[in-house]
């Protein structure tokens, strides 16, 4: 059970080696940065040093109780990270399948709008746009 | 009371510093934010759209109408992107 803010890369493999031992299912989401401009270079995170590591603990806890999770993990880079580049992910881990997918679930909705990081892209002419919440992300809350 | 003052994002860019250090009565973020949107152009152009703002009180997520009595640390940023 544990939340990480980092630049370095993950090695998934070696994130899910003995994660959630004894439980009857895993299940893991990665988030891959992905070009949606057919312009963009790389993706820049910001996030709010200090506060971020203790908002991730928050919310898996609170999904570890509500979804009775007997593991949880959560990393999510921050800095300059390529089109491709993983850039975060989710495990977790109970007893049946339906409350791991919809823990996983619950923590990406909770990440994608209060957990505090910024996303900017980098386009390959050098612009550089903030990327915008979206209202969905926001409604998808709703749902829990 | 003092208080350090951090923005990220495009509210950073706006007001062209990470964080400072202030001294105000403020009793609520609210009234902070028209505290400092007073002081400058940046500032104010920082603050123009609330509905685009969020914020934190000592690193937790708080609502503009949020007290500030014994608060330390407020934050100031637009709503987060992540994952």
């Amino acid at each position: 059970m544990s939340a990480r803010v980092q630049t370095a890369p993950f090695d998934l493999a070696a994130e899910l080696a003995g994660f959630g031992a004894g439980a009857g299912a895993i299940v893991t989401f990665t988030g891959v940065v992905r070009d949606d401009t057919g312009n963009m270079a790389a993706l820049e995170i910001e996030h709010y040093p200090g506060m971020t590591e203790r908002a991730l603990s928050d919310y898996g806890s609170e999904a570890a109780i509500r979804f009775a999770l007997s593991d949880w993990r959560i990393i999510h880079r921050h800095g300059r990270l390529a089109v491709g580049e993983p850039i975060m992910m989710v495990a977790t881990a109970a007893r049946h399948r339906q409350a791991a997918f919809q823990a996983a679930d619950y923590l990406m909705d909770w990440l994608k709008s209060r957990a505090p990081f910024w996303k900017r892209e980098i386009g390959h002419d050098g612009a550089v746009r903030w990327v915008d919440a979206k209202t969905s992300d926001e409604d998808a809350l709703s749902r829990w | 009371m003092t208080l350090d003052v951090l923005y990220f994002a495009w509210l950073r860019e706006r007001i062209g510093q990470p964080r400072e250090r202030i001294e105000t009565d403020a009793a609520t973020v609210r009234d902070l934010i028209a505290e400092l949107a007073a002081r400058d152009d940046w500032h104010a152009a920082a603050f123009a759209d609330l509905a685009a703002v969020r914020c934190a009180v000592d690193q937790q997520l708080a609502d503009l109408d949020a007290p500030l009595a014994g608060a330390r640390e407020v934050a100031f940023f637009p709503p987060m992107t992540g994952g």
